[in-house]
Protein backbone atom coordinates (compact mmCIF):
# COMPACT_ATOMS: atom_id res chain seq x y z
CA UNK A 1 0.00 0.00 0.00
CA UNK A 2 1.37 3.40 -0.66
CA UNK A 3 1.73 6.21 2.17
CA UNK A 4 -0.89 8.87 2.00
CA UNK A 5 0.02 11.80 1.05
CA UNK A 6 1.00 14.79 3.22
CA UNK A 7 -0.98 17.24 1.11
CA UNK A 8 -3.78 16.30 -1.68
CA UNK A 9 -5.20 18.85 -4.22
CA UNK A 10 -8.29 17.03 -5.48
CA UNK A 11 -10.22 18.86 -8.11
CA UNK A 12 -10.03 22.15 -6.90
CA UNK A 13 -11.34 24.99 -9.39
CA UNK A 14 -11.22 28.55 -8.57
CA UNK A 15 -13.63 31.26 -9.95
CA UNK A 16 -13.68 35.00 -9.96
CA UNK A 17 -16.74 37.81 -11.19
CA UNK A 18 -14.89 40.65 -12.65
CA UNK A 19 -16.39 43.33 -14.71
CA UNK A 20 -15.91 41.58 -17.55
CA UNK A 21 -17.55 38.23 -16.27
CA UNK A 22 -16.61 34.81 -15.03
CA UNK A 23 -13.02 34.56 -14.91
CA UNK A 24 -11.73 30.90 -14.39
CA UNK A 25 -8.26 31.18 -12.61
CA UNK A 26 -7.54 27.84 -11.73
CA UNK A 27 -9.51 24.81 -13.78
CA UNK A 28 -9.97 21.24 -11.84
CA UNK A 29 -5.92 20.75 -10.31
CA UNK A 30 -5.10 17.47 -8.26
CA UNK A 31 -2.13 16.81 -6.85
CA UNK A 32 -0.60 14.54 -4.12
CA UNK A 33 2.18 15.87 -2.19
CA UNK A 34 3.93 13.20 -0.28
CA UNK A 35 5.95 13.84 3.08
CA UNK A 36 9.39 15.63 2.76
CA UNK A 37 8.50 16.48 -1.42
CA UNK A 38 10.00 18.95 -2.94
CA UNK A 39 7.17 20.21 -5.79
CA UNK A 40 7.67 23.53 -8.13
CA UNK A 41 4.88 25.02 -10.36
CA UNK A 42 5.74 26.64 -13.05
CA UNK A 43 3.68 29.16 -15.91
CA UNK A 44 3.27 32.21 -17.28
CA UNK A 45 2.12 34.86 -15.28
CA UNK A 46 -1.50 34.96 -14.77
CA UNK A 47 -2.08 31.16 -14.37
CA UNK A 48 -3.26 31.01 -11.33
CA UNK A 49 -0.17 29.78 -9.63
CA UNK A 50 -0.35 31.93 -6.41
CA UNK A 51 -4.07 31.72 -6.73
CA UNK A 52 -3.61 27.92 -5.91
CA UNK A 53 -1.17 28.72 -3.35
CA UNK A 54 -3.43 31.22 -1.55
CA UNK A 55 -5.73 28.54 -1.48
CA UNK A 56 -3.34 25.82 0.03
CA UNK A 57 -2.11 28.12 2.55
CA UNK A 58 -6.26 29.04 3.57
CA UNK A 59 -5.99 32.85 2.78
CA UNK A 60 -8.31 31.71 0.01
CA UNK A 61 -11.15 29.50 1.33
CA UNK A 62 -13.94 29.74 -1.07
CA UNK A 63 -13.58 27.35 -4.05
CA UNK A 64 -14.27 24.55 -5.29
CA UNK A 65 -12.93 20.83 -4.44
CA UNK A 66 -10.67 19.65 -1.64
CA UNK A 67 -7.55 20.43 0.05
CA UNK A 68 -6.96 17.99 2.15
CA UNK A 69 -3.55 17.95 5.02
CA UNK A 70 -3.29 14.39 6.32
CA UNK A 71 -6.76 13.62 4.91
CA UNK A 72 -8.47 16.70 6.71
CA UNK A 73 -9.96 19.85 4.50
CA UNK A 74 -8.16 23.51 4.97
CA UNK A 75 -10.55 25.45 5.45
CA UNK A 76 -8.46 28.39 6.66
CA UNK A 77 -4.84 29.28 7.43
CA UNK A 78 -3.31 26.93 10.27
CA UNK A 79 -0.16 26.80 11.55
CA UNK A 80 0.30 23.42 9.61
CA UNK A 81 0.95 25.32 7.01
CA UNK A 82 3.15 28.01 6.70
CA UNK A 83 3.95 30.71 3.65
CA UNK A 84 6.99 32.87 2.09
CA UNK A 85 5.44 35.55 0.15
CA UNK A 86 7.29 36.65 -3.06
CA UNK A 87 6.63 40.60 -1.35
CA UNK A 88 8.94 41.61 1.37
CA UNK A 89 7.22 40.67 4.47
CA UNK A 90 9.39 41.21 7.34
CA UNK A 91 8.57 43.17 10.14
CA UNK A 92 10.92 46.60 9.60
CA UNK A 93 9.90 47.42 13.40
CA UNK A 94 11.47 44.14 15.02
CA UNK A 95 15.12 42.99 14.83
CA UNK A 96 16.16 39.85 12.57
CA UNK A 97 16.00 37.72 15.95
CA UNK A 98 12.74 39.11 16.70
CA UNK A 99 11.28 38.69 13.53
CA UNK A 100 12.08 34.74 12.85
CA UNK A 101 10.80 34.62 16.52
CA UNK A 102 7.69 36.36 16.06
CA UNK A 103 5.61 33.32 15.24
CA UNK A 104 6.67 31.88 18.81
CA UNK A 105 6.40 34.67 20.60
CA UNK A 106 2.61 34.59 19.03
CA UNK A 107 2.05 31.26 20.23
CA UNK A 108 3.28 32.10 23.91
CA UNK A 109 6.86 30.44 23.97
CA UNK A 110 8.95 31.76 26.76
CA UNK A 111 11.37 34.24 25.73
CA UNK A 112 14.45 31.82 26.68
CA UNK A 113 12.61 29.45 24.17
CA UNK A 114 11.95 31.30 21.49
CA UNK A 115 15.26 32.91 21.34
CA UNK A 116 16.85 30.12 21.40
CA UNK A 117 15.20 28.52 17.89
CA UNK A 118 15.09 31.50 16.21
CA UNK A 119 19.46 31.82 16.62
CA UNK A 120 18.76 28.59 15.23
CA UNK A 121 17.09 29.51 12.28
CA UNK A 122 18.90 32.28 11.98
CA UNK A 123 22.22 29.85 11.72
CA UNK A 124 20.12 27.57 9.59
CA UNK A 125 19.33 30.35 7.05
CA UNK A 126 23.45 31.90 7.28
CA UNK A 127 22.24 34.75 8.95
CA UNK A 128 24.20 34.18 12.33
CA UNK A 129 26.25 37.51 13.59
CA UNK A 130 22.85 39.16 12.28
CA UNK A 131 20.63 38.59 15.17
CA UNK A 132 20.23 42.36 16.16
CA UNK A 133 20.21 43.80 12.73
CA UNK A 134 16.89 45.41 11.42
CA UNK A 135 15.75 44.49 7.88
CA UNK A 136 16.26 47.79 6.60
CA UNK A 137 19.77 47.28 7.37
CA UNK A 138 19.93 43.80 5.33
CA UNK A 139 19.98 43.19 1.68
CA UNK A 140 16.84 41.83 -0.13
CA UNK A 141 18.18 38.58 0.18
CA UNK A 142 19.22 38.60 3.64
CA UNK A 143 15.44 40.03 4.54
CA UNK A 144 13.45 37.06 2.10
CA UNK A 145 15.97 33.89 4.43
CA UNK A 146 14.88 35.72 7.60
CA UNK A 147 11.16 35.81 6.07
CA UNK A 148 12.11 31.79 5.37
CA UNK A 149 13.23 31.54 9.25
CA UNK A 150 10.34 32.83 10.43
CA UNK A 151 7.72 30.62 8.58
CA UNK A 152 10.05 27.65 9.57
CA UNK A 153 9.75 28.63 12.95
CA UNK A 154 6.72 27.47 13.57
CA UNK A 155 7.65 23.95 12.01
CA UNK A 156 5.10 24.00 9.49
CA UNK A 157 4.20 20.33 8.38
CA UNK A 158 3.72 22.26 4.51
CA UNK A 159 6.02 25.23 3.25
CA UNK A 160 4.75 27.10 0.75
CA UNK A 161 6.96 29.33 -1.20
CA UNK A 162 5.69 32.36 -3.56
CA UNK A 163 8.13 33.35 -5.87
CA UNK A 164 10.51 34.38 -2.63
CA UNK A 165 13.53 35.21 -4.66
CA UNK A 166 11.41 36.70 -7.85
CA UNK A 167 12.73 40.47 -6.62
CA UNK A 168 16.53 39.37 -6.54
CA UNK A 169 19.27 39.66 -8.76
CA UNK A 170 20.40 36.53 -10.50
CA UNK A 171 23.49 36.24 -8.28
CA UNK A 172 22.02 36.15 -5.26
CA UNK A 173 19.11 34.22 -6.67
CA UNK A 174 21.31 31.19 -7.07
CA UNK A 175 23.27 31.73 -4.02
CA UNK A 176 19.68 31.22 -2.06
CA UNK A 177 18.96 28.71 -4.32
CA UNK A 178 22.01 26.44 -2.91
CA UNK A 179 20.35 27.96 0.71
CA UNK A 180 17.45 26.49 0.07
CA UNK A 181 18.65 23.19 -1.10
CA UNK A 182 21.12 22.83 1.83
CA UNK A 183 17.63 23.19 4.33
CA UNK A 184 15.87 20.92 2.60
CA UNK A 185 18.68 18.58 3.21
CA UNK A 186 18.98 19.07 6.52
CA UNK A 187 14.80 19.29 7.15
CA UNK A 188 12.98 17.28 4.59
CA UNK A 189 10.95 20.25 4.44
CA UNK A 190 7.75 19.61 2.67
CA UNK A 191 7.22 22.38 0.18
CA UNK A 192 5.56 23.43 -2.68
CA UNK A 193 7.41 26.27 -4.50
CA UNK A 194 5.95 28.61 -7.28
CA UNK A 195 8.33 30.30 -9.76
CA UNK A 196 9.25 31.51 -12.97
CA UNK A 197 12.07 30.55 -13.00
CA UNK A 198 13.27 26.95 -14.65
CA UNK A 199 16.83 26.66 -13.55
CA UNK A 200 15.58 26.92 -10.09
CA UNK A 201 12.48 24.69 -10.32
CA UNK A 202 15.20 21.74 -11.52
CA UNK A 203 17.41 23.00 -8.80
CA UNK A 204 15.41 22.29 -5.87
CA UNK A 205 12.63 19.81 -7.20
CA UNK A 206 12.14 16.11 -6.93
CA UNK A 207 9.00 17.08 -9.49
CA UNK A 208 7.86 20.53 -11.40
CA UNK A 209 4.65 21.22 -12.31
CA UNK A 210 3.84 23.27 -15.47
CA UNK A 211 0.50 25.24 -16.13
CA UNK A 212 -1.18 26.14 -18.83
CA UNK A 213 -2.05 30.08 -18.85
CA UNK A 214 -5.50 31.08 -18.02
CA UNK A 215 -7.58 29.03 -17.41
CA UNK A 216 -4.60 27.06 -14.96
CA UNK A 217 -4.62 23.90 -15.46
CA UNK A 218 -1.81 21.00 -15.11
CA UNK A 219 -0.26 20.85 -18.38
CA UNK A 220 2.53 18.55 -17.67
CA UNK A 221 4.52 16.98 -14.53
CA UNK A 222 7.98 16.46 -14.93
CA UNK A 223 10.06 14.11 -12.32
CA UNK A 224 13.72 16.09 -12.05
CA UNK A 225 15.78 12.54 -11.71
CA UNK A 226 18.89 14.53 -10.54
CA UNK A 227 21.47 13.39 -7.74
CA UNK A 228 20.82 15.10 -4.43
CA UNK A 229 22.09 17.54 -2.82
CA UNK A 230 22.43 19.80 -5.75
CA UNK A 231 24.39 22.96 -6.31
CA UNK A 232 24.30 25.53 -8.85
CA UNK A 233 26.99 24.15 -9.97
CA UNK A 234 25.48 21.23 -11.71
CA UNK A 235 23.59 23.66 -13.39
CA UNK A 236 26.35 23.31 -16.17
CA UNK A 237 25.75 19.75 -16.63
CA UNK A 238 23.81 17.97 -20.12
CA UNK A 239 21.44 16.01 -17.85
CA UNK A 240 20.74 19.54 -15.81
CA UNK A 241 20.34 21.30 -19.47
CA UNK A 242 18.01 18.65 -20.62
CA UNK A 243 15.47 19.05 -18.40
CA UNK A 244 15.17 23.18 -18.50
CA UNK A 245 14.67 22.54 -22.43
CA UNK A 246 12.17 19.85 -21.95
CA UNK A 247 10.30 22.55 -19.32
CA UNK A 248 10.99 25.35 -21.74
CA UNK A 249 9.47 23.34 -24.63
CA UNK A 250 6.16 23.02 -22.93
CA UNK A 251 6.12 26.22 -21.15
CA UNK A 252 6.73 28.43 -24.23
CA UNK A 253 3.38 27.74 -25.84
CA UNK A 254 1.71 28.72 -22.60
CA UNK A 255 4.08 32.12 -21.83
CA UNK A 256 3.72 32.92 -25.52
CA UNK A 257 -0.37 32.77 -25.15
CA UNK A 258 -0.20 35.04 -21.81
CA UNK A 259 2.58 37.47 -23.58
CA UNK A 260 -0.79 37.40 -26.57
CA UNK A 261 -3.28 38.23 -24.35
CA UNK A 262 -1.29 40.97 -22.60
CA UNK A 263 -0.27 42.98 -25.50
CA UNK A 264 -4.08 42.54 -26.84
CA UNK A 265 -5.40 43.99 -23.09
CA UNK A 266 -2.93 46.78 -23.76
CA UNK A 267 -4.51 47.43 -27.24
CA UNK A 268 -7.67 47.40 -26.05
CA UNK A 269 -6.55 50.44 -23.52
CA UNK B 1 35.81 85.66 4.18
CA UNK B 2 35.49 82.25 6.00
CA UNK B 3 33.17 79.19 4.22
CA UNK B 4 30.73 79.07 7.73
CA UNK B 5 29.78 82.94 6.82
CA UNK B 6 29.31 82.11 3.16
CA UNK B 7 27.60 79.16 3.59
CA UNK B 8 26.15 78.28 7.02
CA UNK B 9 24.81 75.46 8.65
CA UNK B 10 21.26 75.49 9.04
CA UNK B 11 21.19 76.38 12.84
CA UNK B 12 23.61 78.58 12.75
CA UNK B 13 21.73 80.40 9.45
CA UNK B 14 18.45 79.90 11.94
CA UNK B 15 20.53 82.13 14.21
CA UNK B 16 21.55 84.16 12.31
CA UNK B 17 17.96 85.47 10.88
CA UNK B 18 16.55 85.52 14.38
CA UNK B 19 19.26 88.14 15.39
CA UNK B 20 18.78 89.67 11.81
CA UNK B 21 15.43 90.31 12.48
CA UNK B 22 15.92 91.75 16.51
CA UNK B 23 17.95 93.88 15.26
CA UNK B 24 15.66 95.06 12.79
CA UNK B 25 13.39 95.24 14.82
CA UNK B 26 15.36 97.16 17.69
CA UNK B 27 16.75 99.61 15.39
CA UNK B 28 13.23 100.06 14.28
CA UNK B 29 12.07 100.88 17.49
CA UNK B 30 14.99 103.30 18.38
CA UNK B 31 14.43 105.18 15.26
CA UNK B 32 10.43 105.56 16.12
CA UNK B 33 9.08 104.22 12.99
CA UNK B 34 7.73 101.20 15.61
CA UNK B 35 5.66 102.23 18.58
CA UNK B 36 7.43 101.11 21.77
CA UNK B 37 3.56 100.82 23.27
CA UNK B 38 2.52 98.67 20.26
CA UNK B 39 5.84 96.43 20.06
CA UNK B 40 8.70 97.44 22.96
CA UNK B 41 12.05 96.71 21.63
CA UNK B 42 13.80 92.99 22.08
CA UNK B 43 15.86 95.17 24.71
CA UNK B 44 12.94 95.36 26.80
CA UNK B 45 11.66 92.05 26.06
CA UNK B 46 13.88 89.85 27.39
CA UNK B 47 14.28 91.25 30.43
CA UNK B 48 10.66 90.76 31.29
CA UNK B 49 11.27 87.21 30.67
CA UNK B 50 12.82 87.13 34.60
CA UNK B 51 10.63 89.71 35.59
CA UNK B 52 7.72 87.17 35.13
CA UNK B 53 9.34 84.83 37.39
CA UNK B 54 9.40 87.22 40.09
CA UNK B 55 5.46 89.41 39.65
CA UNK B 56 3.45 86.98 37.68
CA UNK B 57 4.19 83.27 39.50
CA UNK B 58 5.13 81.79 35.96
CA UNK B 59 6.20 78.63 36.92
CA UNK B 60 2.87 77.75 38.95
CA UNK B 61 1.25 79.26 35.84
CA UNK B 62 3.41 77.37 33.42
CA UNK B 63 2.51 73.96 35.08
CA UNK B 64 -1.05 74.77 35.32
CA UNK B 65 -0.80 75.32 31.78
CA UNK B 66 0.94 72.45 30.78
CA UNK B 67 -0.66 70.03 32.97
CA UNK B 68 -4.00 71.28 30.89
CA UNK B 69 -2.36 70.07 27.98
CA UNK B 70 -1.32 67.09 28.80
CA UNK B 71 -4.25 66.15 30.19
CA UNK B 72 -6.16 67.62 26.97
CA UNK B 73 -3.75 65.62 24.58
CA UNK B 74 -4.42 62.39 26.66
CA UNK B 75 -8.06 62.71 26.23
CA UNK B 76 -7.86 63.78 22.72
CA UNK B 77 -5.47 61.32 21.65
CA UNK B 78 -6.65 58.12 23.02
CA UNK B 79 -10.28 59.45 21.60
CA UNK B 80 -8.64 60.24 18.53
CA UNK B 81 -7.30 56.69 17.96
CA UNK B 82 -10.37 54.62 18.96
CA UNK B 83 -12.31 57.22 16.71
CA UNK B 84 -9.37 56.68 14.03
CA UNK B 85 -9.88 52.80 14.06
CA UNK B 86 -13.25 52.68 14.22
CA UNK B 87 -13.19 54.74 10.81
CA UNK B 88 -10.69 52.35 9.16
CA UNK B 89 -12.38 49.72 10.57
CA UNK B 90 -15.79 50.51 9.22
CA UNK B 91 -15.28 51.37 5.86
CA UNK B 92 -19.15 52.66 5.61
CA UNK B 93 -18.51 55.10 8.45
CA UNK B 94 -14.58 55.86 6.95
CA UNK B 95 -15.68 56.30 3.91
CA UNK B 96 -18.86 58.97 5.24
CA UNK B 97 -17.34 60.98 7.96
CA UNK B 98 -13.72 61.23 7.45
CA UNK B 99 -14.04 64.40 4.87
CA UNK B 100 -15.99 65.73 7.93
CA UNK B 101 -13.22 65.15 10.07
CA UNK B 102 -11.03 66.73 7.99
CA UNK B 103 -12.80 69.51 7.50
CA UNK B 104 -13.42 70.38 11.09
CA UNK B 105 -9.29 69.53 11.63
CA UNK B 106 -9.03 73.10 9.33
CA UNK B 107 -11.72 74.81 11.40
CA UNK B 108 -10.65 77.09 13.83
CA UNK B 109 -12.71 74.83 16.38
CA UNK B 110 -11.72 77.84 19.14
CA UNK B 111 -14.72 79.90 18.38
CA UNK B 112 -16.48 77.13 19.92
CA UNK B 113 -15.67 78.72 23.19
CA UNK B 114 -19.14 80.07 24.32
CA UNK B 115 -20.90 76.38 24.14
CA UNK B 116 -18.04 74.93 26.05
CA UNK B 117 -18.66 77.71 28.89
CA UNK B 118 -22.37 76.81 28.67
CA UNK B 119 -21.31 73.32 28.82
CA UNK B 120 -18.79 73.09 32.04
CA UNK B 121 -18.92 76.50 33.26
CA UNK B 122 -15.37 78.58 33.93
CA UNK B 123 -12.96 76.29 34.78
CA UNK B 124 -10.13 73.78 33.76
CA UNK B 125 -12.45 71.73 32.11
CA UNK B 126 -13.77 73.43 29.66
CA UNK B 127 -10.37 74.30 28.86
CA UNK B 128 -9.01 71.10 28.91
CA UNK B 129 -12.29 69.92 26.63
CA UNK B 130 -11.56 72.59 24.05
CA UNK B 131 -8.06 71.31 23.93
CA UNK B 132 -9.10 67.83 23.51
CA UNK B 133 -11.84 68.50 20.70
CA UNK B 134 -8.56 70.20 18.49
CA UNK B 135 -6.26 67.37 19.26
CA UNK B 136 -8.90 65.07 18.08
CA UNK B 137 -9.28 65.25 14.18
CA UNK B 138 -5.34 65.20 13.39
CA UNK B 139 -5.17 61.88 15.36
CA UNK B 140 -8.12 60.72 13.95
CA UNK B 141 -6.87 61.38 10.14
CA UNK B 142 -3.56 60.05 10.94
CA UNK B 143 -4.30 56.90 12.84
CA UNK B 144 -6.96 56.20 9.99
CA UNK B 145 -4.16 56.94 7.55
CA UNK B 146 -1.81 54.59 9.15
CA UNK B 147 -3.76 51.71 9.80
CA UNK B 148 -5.71 51.86 6.62
CA UNK B 149 -1.73 51.47 4.66
CA UNK B 150 -0.50 49.13 6.73
CA UNK B 151 0.74 46.28 3.48
CA UNK B 152 -1.57 43.37 3.19
CA UNK B 153 1.28 41.30 3.28
CA UNK B 154 2.08 41.89 6.62
CA UNK B 155 -1.69 41.09 7.42
CA UNK B 156 -1.48 38.05 5.43
CA UNK B 157 2.02 37.05 7.70
CA UNK B 158 -0.23 37.26 10.82
CA UNK B 159 -3.24 35.20 9.43
CA UNK B 160 -0.53 32.32 8.16
CA UNK B 161 0.38 32.56 11.77
CA UNK B 162 -3.42 31.86 13.00
CA UNK B 163 -3.01 35.14 14.99
CA UNK B 164 -5.95 36.53 16.94
CA UNK B 165 -7.88 39.53 16.36
CA UNK B 166 -6.30 41.45 19.07
CA UNK B 167 -2.25 39.72 18.52
CA UNK B 168 -3.36 41.13 14.71
CA UNK B 169 -3.96 44.79 15.88
CA UNK B 170 -1.41 44.44 19.00
CA UNK B 171 1.65 42.93 16.97
CA UNK B 172 1.06 43.97 13.68
CA UNK B 173 -1.55 46.57 12.74
CA UNK B 174 -0.42 49.04 15.40
CA UNK B 175 2.90 48.93 15.53
CA UNK B 176 3.50 48.87 11.26
CA UNK B 177 1.03 52.58 11.71
CA UNK B 178 2.94 53.85 14.63
CA UNK B 179 5.02 55.99 12.00
CA UNK B 180 2.25 57.70 11.04
CA UNK B 181 -0.04 57.45 13.92
CA UNK B 182 2.77 59.45 15.68
CA UNK B 183 2.81 62.00 12.86
CA UNK B 184 -1.16 62.47 14.54
CA UNK B 185 0.06 62.64 18.38
CA UNK B 186 2.87 65.25 17.49
CA UNK B 187 -0.07 67.25 15.64
CA UNK B 188 -2.34 67.14 18.42
CA UNK B 189 0.12 68.07 21.31
CA UNK B 190 1.07 71.25 19.57
CA UNK B 191 -2.68 71.70 18.64
CA UNK B 192 -3.66 71.17 22.44
CA UNK B 193 -1.43 73.54 23.59
CA UNK B 194 -2.19 76.26 20.77
CA UNK B 195 -6.26 76.20 21.75
CA UNK B 196 -5.47 75.86 25.52
CA UNK B 197 -3.44 79.05 25.84
CA UNK B 198 -5.75 80.75 23.73
CA UNK B 199 -9.10 79.30 25.50
CA UNK B 200 -7.24 80.54 29.03
CA UNK B 201 -6.70 83.84 27.06
CA UNK B 202 -10.45 84.16 26.05
CA UNK B 203 -12.43 83.22 29.11
CA UNK B 204 -9.68 84.44 31.81
CA UNK B 205 -9.13 81.48 33.13
CA UNK B 206 -6.19 79.04 34.13
CA UNK B 207 -2.04 79.76 33.54
CA UNK B 208 0.09 81.14 31.00
CA UNK B 209 -2.80 82.75 28.33
CA UNK B 210 -4.56 84.33 31.56
CA UNK B 211 -1.27 85.64 32.45
CA UNK B 212 -0.93 87.26 28.83
CA UNK B 213 -4.64 88.41 28.52
CA UNK B 214 -3.28 90.09 32.47
CA UNK B 215 -0.41 91.56 30.98
CA UNK B 216 -2.12 93.14 28.68
CA UNK B 217 -4.76 94.43 30.50
CA UNK B 218 -2.55 95.90 32.95
CA UNK B 219 -0.81 97.66 29.73
CA UNK B 220 2.70 95.83 30.73
CA UNK B 221 3.70 95.42 27.11
CA UNK B 222 7.01 94.80 27.42
CA UNK B 223 6.00 91.75 29.83
CA UNK B 224 3.22 90.34 27.87
CA UNK B 225 5.09 90.10 24.33
CA UNK B 226 7.64 88.29 27.25
CA UNK B 227 5.24 85.95 28.12
CA UNK B 228 3.96 85.41 24.18
CA UNK B 229 7.51 84.67 23.23
CA UNK B 230 8.03 81.93 26.47
CA UNK B 231 4.88 80.42 25.02
CA UNK B 232 6.46 80.57 21.50
CA UNK B 233 9.61 79.09 22.69
CA UNK B 234 7.78 76.38 25.07
CA UNK B 235 5.85 75.42 21.99
CA UNK B 236 9.35 75.18 19.93
CA UNK B 237 11.15 73.32 22.31
CA UNK B 238 7.76 70.76 22.40
CA UNK B 239 8.03 69.97 18.93
CA UNK B 240 11.87 69.72 18.68
CA UNK B 241 11.78 67.01 21.98
CA UNK B 242 9.05 65.52 20.01
CA UNK B 243 10.51 64.77 16.70
CA UNK B 244 13.42 63.83 18.73
CA UNK B 245 11.56 61.41 20.36
CA UNK B 246 9.99 59.72 17.11
CA UNK B 247 13.36 59.91 15.58
CA UNK B 248 14.65 57.69 18.03
CA UNK B 249 11.65 55.54 18.11
CA UNK B 250 11.58 55.07 14.45
CA UNK B 251 15.25 54.80 13.45
CA UNK B 252 15.81 51.39 13.03
CA UNK B 253 12.86 51.41 10.29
Amino acid sequence: MSPSPALRISRVSKHFETGKGRVTAVDDVSLDIMQGEFISIIGPSGCGKSTLMNMVGGLLTEYDGDILLDGKKVSGCQPEIGMVFQEESTFPWRTALENVAFPLEAAGLTRDKRIARARDLLDLVGLSGFENHYPAELSGGMRQRIAIARTLAFEPRILLMDEPFAALDEQTRLLLGDKVVQIQNKLRQTTLLITHNISEAVQLSDRVLIMTFRPGRIKRVIEIDLPRPRSSEMMGSEAFGRYVAEIWQDLREEASKGLHDAEAAARQG
Amino acid sequence: MPVWLIRPPPLLSRLLVFAVLLGVWEAASAAGMVSRFIAPPPSEIFPAIGLLYVDNELTARFLRTFGEVFAAAGIGSGLGMAIGWWLHHNRTAGAAYTDWIAASAAAPLVLLFPLFLVLFGRNAATIVAMGAVSVMPPVILKTKEGLDHVRSVLIDVGRTFSLTRWQQVRMILFPAALPTIFTGLRLGLVFALINVVGVEFLIGFGGMGLMIAELGDRFEIAGMYAAILFVVLCSATFFYLTEKLETWLLSAR
